[in-house]
This record gives C-alpha cells, sequence and structure tokens, in this order.
C-alpha cells in the first residue's frame, strides 16, 4: 500500500482537527472546573467574560500568550523549552485512537488500548525533565515527586486496562464498547471502575493526588518556573488529560456511546459519549473541590499496598470468571464484596476512631463553672428598654 | 556520624519569606534527605516594625492602635490586654456593660480567627473549598465589627477606661443573627473537613508534641491544650467578666495536628456558647469610665495577660508617670508557639513542614511585632 498525497493531505487536516477539537475540550473544561467549583464553593465564579463568563478562559490564554516568557538564568534552556512538548505531544496523540463512535476516530486501531498505554506513559519524561531543567529546588522536588507518583500509578490504571480487555477480548476501544452494549461493564466490575477512577486521578496529577503540583508545597513543582505560552501548554495538557480520564471512563466503564435501548443515530452517539466523558470529569473536579492533599509517601504506599494488589485480584477474578464461564453475576457480587470489604476496613480503620476521639474531647473539657454576678441580677427588663 | 558522612549531600530548601503557605513572611531554612526533612533552622523579622519601641514615643491612648498592627487577626484581644495593663496600672473600675462588651467582642474575634485558622488549614492540607466556607461566615463577624467600632480590621475600639462608644441600638440581633450562620458555618467546616479521610492522615500523628516539651517549650492556646495541659488563662486567672460565664475548655491527648486543629473547632463552640451568655448578661449602664483625657499612670510597673486565641498574650508596661510608657514588652503567644516548630517538624516530610507550620496558626505580625 502506497501513501498517496491524499492520504498525507488527511493525515494533516485529522491532526489539525483533533488538536483543535481537544484544545476546545480542554478550554472547556477550564471555564467548567471554574465554574462548577465556584458553586460548590458558594460563589459564583467567572461570570464577567461573556455570557455565564464562557469567555473566561479565552481572556485567560490571551493574557498568557501575551505574557513576557521567562526562563530562571541557570536552566538548561533547550530541556527547559521541549518539556512542556514532551508533555503536551503524548496527551494528544493519546487521542488519534480514542473512538467518539463506532466510526468516528482518527485511526480505529485493532490495540488502541494498548497505544493508549503506550503514548500516556510518555508524558513523565516531560514532566521529569522540565523539573530538572528549571534549575529550581522547588521544581527539582516536585519533578521527582511526579515520577515517583505517575510510574507507580501507571501500573494499575495498565492492569485495569488490561482486565478490560480480558473481559472483552479485545484490545480495541470499540470492541470493548460494542461488548457493553446490553450492559456497561461498571455493573460488571464497579471495583474496577473506582480503582480506575483512582489511578486515573493520581495519573493526571489531580486532587488528591496533586503532590507534585501541590501549590501550598512545592508551589507548583516542575511548572514553578515556566510562565506565559509555555505554562498554557502544560495547562492545556493536563487539561486533555483531564479529559482523557473522564473518556477513558466513560469508553472503558459507562459504555462509551451506546446505551441498552438499542442503536442510537452518530451525532446522539457522540453526544451521548460526550456527556458521559464530561460526567466522570465533573466527578473529578467534585473530588478536587472536597479533598486534601495526600502526602507523598502515602500516597506511594496506597499506590502499591492497596491499588496495585486490588487491580490484581480484580485481573483474576476476572480471569477465573471468563475462564471457567460463571455466569456474570458471580463478577459482579465479587467485585461489590471487595470494594466494600476495602470501604469498610477504610472507615473502621481511619473515620470510627477519629470521630470517638472527638467526641471524647467534646465531653471532658474541662467545664468553668459561672459564678453568681454580685451586682444587678438578670437585668431583663432594663436590657429591652435599652435597646428601644 | 558515619551515617551523616555516608549520606549524599542534603538538599537546602529556603521556605519563604515569599511562600503560599508560610502565613506570611515567616522562612524555614530546610535541610532535606529526600523527602524527609533533617535540620529546620526558622528566620524571623521580615516584617518587625518596632512595635515595642514605638510604643515609647506614644502616648497611652495612641498605642492601642499599635497592638491592632501586632496580631491582625484578632485585634480586639490584642487591644483589650493592653488597655487592661493601663488600667491595672492606673486603678481604674470599667463599667460592667463596657466590660462585657470588650468581652463579647473579643470572643467574636476569637471565633473569627479561629474561623480563619479552619480555612487556611484546609488550604495548607490542599482542601480548598473549606476556606471559602469560613471566610463567609468570618465575613458575617466582620460585619458586625464594622458596625461596632467602625472599621473592619483596626478597630481602636477598646479605650482606657471602657470602650469607645455604645454599641448600636440593633447590635443584640445583628450578634444574634450572625452566630446562626457562624454556628452553621463552623458544623459545616467540621463535617466536610475534620473526618475527611485524607485530611485523617495528613494530621494524625504529624507533628506530634507531648504535654513536657509543650510545657517547656513555652507553648500556649490550644496548642498546648491539645497536648493535654488545660491551661487557659481564662480559667486559670479570669479577668473582665469571664468568671460570669459558663464554659468548657477542650482538652486534648495527643498533641498532633488533628488534635490542635480539632482544639480550635472546639473553641469556636465554646466561645459562640459565651457570646450568647453575655448577651443574655448585657447590663445596661455607661461604657466608659469618668478618667482624664490623657491618661497618666502612675509610676510602677505591672505584667498582665489575657487568652488571645493563639495562647497567653502578656504585657509588661513600666510607667515613670509621663503620658508615654517608659517601656513595653509583650510575650506574644506566636513567637513562643513557634519555639515548639523544630522539635515538631525534624523527621517529618516537607509536606508536613506546611501542616504542622499550619497547625501551630503563627501570625507573623505578632512574632516580628
Amino acid at each position: 500500500m502506497s501513501v498517496t498525497l491524499l492520504d498525507i493531505v488527511w493525515a494533516a487536516v485529522g491532526a489539525v482537527a483533533l488538536v483543535t477539537a481537544v484544545s476546545i475540550l480542554g478550554v472547556s473544561l477550564v471555564w467548567l472546573e471554574r465554574k462548577f467549583l465556584g458553586r460548590l464553593q458558594g460563589r459564583p465564579g467567572p461570570n464577567r467574560v461573556g455570557p455565564f463568563g464562557l469567555l473566561q478562559p479565552v481572556a485567560d490564554g490571551i493574557k498568557l500568550l501575551w505574557k513576557e516568557d521567562v526562563s530562571p538564568g541557570p536552566s538548561a534552556k533547550v530541556l527547559f523549552y521541549v518539556a512542556p512538548l514532551l508533555v503536551f505531544v503524548p496527551s494528544f496523540v493519546v487521542w488519534l485512537t480514542i473512538p467518539f463512535t463506532r466510526d468516528l476516530a482518527l485511526r480505529n486501531l485493532d490495540t488502541s488500548v494498548f497505544f493508549f498505554v503506550a503514548f500516556s506513559t510518555l508524558s513523565i519524561v516531560g514532566v521529569l525533565l522540565a523539573g530538572w531543567s528549571a534549575a529550581s529546588k522547588y521544581s527539582v522536588l516536585g519533578g521527582f515527586r511526579a515520577a515517583a507518583q505517575l510510574v507507580s500509578y501507571e501500573i494499575p490504571l495498565i492492569v485495569i486496562a488490561i482486565t478490560m480487555v480480558a473481559l472483552a477480548g479485545s484490545m480495541s476501544f470499540v470492541d470493548i464498547v460494542e461488548a457493553q452494549r446490553t450492559v456497561p461493564y461498571i455493573a460488571l466490575v464497579p471495583l474496577a471502575a473506582v480503582l480506575f477512577f483512582i489511578a486515573g486521578l493520581a495519573e493526571i496529577g489531580r486532587t488528591p493526588f496533586d503532590i507534585y503540583l501541590a501549590e501550598s508545597e512545592v508551589v507548583g513543582g516542575p511548572l514553578v518556573e515556566y510562565s506565559g505560552a509555555h505554562w498554557a501548554v502544560f495547562y492545556l495538557a493536563e487539561y486533555g488529560n483531564t479529559f482523557l480520564v473522564g473518556a477513558l471512563t466513560a469508553l472503558l466503564f459507562l459504555g462509551g456511546w451506546s446505551w441498552p435501548f438499542g442503536t442510537l443515530p452518530a451525532p446522539a452517539a457522540v453526544a451521548l459519549f460526550l456527556t458521559k466523558s464530561y460526567f466522570v470529569t465533573v466527578l473529578i473536579f467534585w473530588v478536587r473541590g472536597t479533598y486534601p492533599r495526600l502526602r507523598i509517601d502515602q500516597m506511594m504506599s496506597l499506590g502499591w499496598k492497596i491499588l496495585i494488589p486490588l487491580s490484581f485480584v480484580t485481573l483474576v477474578t476476572v480471569v477465573v470468571q471468563r475462564f471457567y464461564g460463571w455466569p456474570s453475576w458471580t463478577l459482579t457480587l465479587m467485585s461489590l464484596a471487595t470494594l466494600a470489604l476495602a470501604a469498610w476496613l477504610q472507615t473502621r480503620l481511619q473515620g470510627a476512631p477519629a470521630r470517638a476521639l472527638a467526641e471524647k474531647y467534646r465531653r471532658d473539657a474541662v467545664v468553668v463553672q459561672a459564678k453568681p454576678r454580685l451586682h444587678r441580677e438578670a437585668p431583663a427588663a432594663a436590657k429591652v428598654e435599652a435597646s428601644s | 556520624m558515619t551515617t551523616t558522612d555516608q549520606r549524599q549531600v542534603d538538599m537546602m530548601l529556603n521556605l519563604g519569606p515569599q511562600h503560599p503557605a508560610t502565613h506570611g513572611v515567616f522562612r524555614m531554612l530546610l535541610t532535606l534527605d529526600g523527602e524527609r526533612i533533617v535540620d529546620m533552622e526558622p528566620h524571623i523579622g521580615y516584617l518587625h516594625r518596632g512595635s515595642e519601641k514605638l510604643c515609647e514615643n506614644e502616648s497611652y491612648g495612641q498605642i492601642v492602635t499599635l497592638f491592632d498592627r501586632m496580631d491582625y487577626i484578632a485585634n480586639l484581644n490584642n487591644e483589650l490586654v493592653f488597655v487592661r495593663a493601663v488600667e491595672r496600672l492606673m486603678g481604674l473600675e470599667v463599667p460592667e456593660r463596657a466590660q462585657f462588651i470588650r468581652v463579647l467582642l473579643c470572643e467574636l474575634n476569637r471565633v473569627a480567627s479561629h474561623l480563619l485558622f479552619l480555612g487556611t488549614y484546609g488550604l495548607d492540607v490542599g482542601a480548598m473549598t473549606p476556606v471559602m466556607y469560613t471566610f463567609r461566615e468570618r465575613e458575617r463577624i466582620q460585619n458586625i465589627f464594622e458596625s461596632v467600632t467602625g472599621a473592619r480590621l483596626m478597630h481602636n475600639y477598646i479605650r482606657i477606661g471602657g470602650i469607645k462608644e455604645d454599641v448600636p441600638s440593633d447590635f443584640t440581633a445583628r450578634v444574634r443573627a450572625a452566630l446562626e450562620f457562624v454556628k452553621r458555618g463552623v458544623d459545616e467546616t467540621d463535617r466536610l473537613l475534620s473526618f475527611n479521610e485524607v485530611f485523617l492522615l495528613r494530621t494524625k500523628g504529624v507533628g506530634v508534641i507531648d504535654a513536657k516539651t509543650a510545657v517547656s517549650c513555652g507553648l500556649t492556646g490550644p496548642n498546648l491544650r491539645a497536648s493535654g495541659v488545660p491551661y487557659d488563662v481564662r480559667k486559670d486567672n479570669p479577668y473582665e467578666v469571664y468568671p460570669y460565664l459558663t464554659f468548657k475548655v477542650p482538652v486534648g491527648e495527643r498533641g498532633d495536628c488533628w488534635d490542635r486543629y480539632y482544639m480550635r473547632v472546639l473553641e469556636c463552640h465554646e466561645s459562640i456558647s459565651m457570646i450568647e451568655q453575655c448577651l443574655d448578661l448585657l447590663p445596661d449602664g455607661p461604657t466608659m469610665t469618668q478618667t482624664r483625657r490623657i491618661a497618666r499612670p502612675p509610676k510602677g510597673e505591672v505584667y498582665v495577660h489575657a487568652e488571645n486565641p493563639r495562647g497567653d498574650i502578656g504585657v509588661f508596661l513600666v510607667s515613670d508617670g509621663s503620658d508615654k510608657p517608659y517601656r513595653l514588652k509583650v510575650r506574644p503567644p506566636s513567637f513562643c508557639n513557634l519555639v515548639a516548630l523544630r522539635p515538631m517538624l525534624l523527621n517529618s516530610y516537607v509536606a508536613d513542614s506546611i501542616a504542622i507550620l499550619g497547625s501551630i496558626d503563627i501570625v507573623l505580625g505578632e512574632v516580628d511585632r
């Protein structure tokens, strides 16, 4: 098969369309996050630029592009300016194989899950380089945190992806979605969905795993020295990745563009897929509005001691169920039981003792009794007179 | 020392003075082994304005404004302790109504200060929402202050011998209405943050300081009580009208960040109950005692202390009989509490340094004066 000029043109058009589409999605998320967080926090969010503040991200973008692009004197200039690209490019390339409906994808690879896994890992290099090249101690700390975090949370993410591949019997996102035509996989393996969501949060550095960006500790970590357009590129990549986690969760667990009541026409299917993706993304924002940040060692132990074992448990249960051909409700049962056990343990070990201690402090406080007042007694009548 | 020699070069990290989480201009020079803190050297003085020396050149009435600017989160409490020192020296008897209003406003200010702490502490450990809730409620208290004193922050309201002027006629109704919201706000923050699993992970067993070390470091206020020492000036050396109020002094036992945090949640409730009692008891009468326009305390010296939101604040005042103090020394709770930072911090993680510093709740205006 030879490559014709038309192929190249189409590839270019596709690439431009993809970058534009993902950028628009990312920018929409900037608005959505600010608005949603604002509502969570009892404030209106952006509401000055455009209707409902819709043009706020545009204004932000213009501001960022106009800003002076500063780099620290002792920084390794080449690496410093290459690093944003190394983060940006993989996060967009991954979108090549994400199908918006059965036929709407730039490349419908048979191994699209593998493609996603391979390319999503690449951006770690960029973050690490950004941290290292800026010649700032904060960004070095952040970069090392990022390397540790991203590498360890790749594993549960990939294992869960493999689990879903085993469940559907295909490495193509299209086949995985088609397999969920009747029952979305979240009903079969809720534990896997939860694990994927948590690992996804860590993978994109979102609260409670925004450890390498931690505003109050490392002041933005690897990004601390970036400004202007380069910072904007990181920002865009971050939002692209956020939406990617939403889209992947929708594809792998929520049935993508399909729903159980028959086949939808293409525009409706795309809308359904986007709705599901946005829903997961809003969940991510919700978590951000609710949770504090973990510490790096706690995050590592959560990853290695809880998420990775649990993800392997999920993989094994799915494979066993598939191998022996047990009915699918057994899978739901096993998954739910593990999830419930984990949740129960968490409450038992952490929440309950703290609540008991709080109750104890409330009860055992030293009481100081009031002395009777010698002068005037309860001048209630006088008080009314005074206020009138 | 062999372990030290074999270790790679430690990284020195300059945390502050320009850092979003040092609550002002505090600087910690951390020596790090990876993420672990091996050594810490505090640097203060970036906000030093020479308040104590300034006091020697101002008349007594003017010094109240300088005290406003020390602990700028709890201005009224600061004003009160200085004014009480002068009154003690002059032997002034303050009208009861003024005393009640002073205590009421100070407790309101304590709630406002603790609300600020609860929010920013959430921010320190990465929770961004509580701060919005607590600032919303703190705003209601600031509005009351504005209606009473005319200023939102630097009140200059408590004067030698009483208060500047009586409270507005709708004061009681305003306070009661605001308290309803504040109570809800404290509960809301409590539910959102206090038992959050991640918050517990970040604060439980972090920055532990036992009662003995805490006392020897000179820790006071909620920080000391979190370690299990039931010391509260309002209880142990009552002043103004505190003897007429029933309240509880919450005492912790672990002395970790969570205990220090939770002491403040509980104290908010206690302060609110005290404010309500003050409103119930508020007597009629004058709000200012008959005194000369320019205060000239007799020759002598006095030490007066009080329970500020941050701990035991003390004022040592030497008068030479003129209209200006001969010497004035403040024992600022924030500064003394900061002494305990090092023992809390060593061998913890970088992230903990923020959580621990936040839990001590310092105000740099008071540390540096």
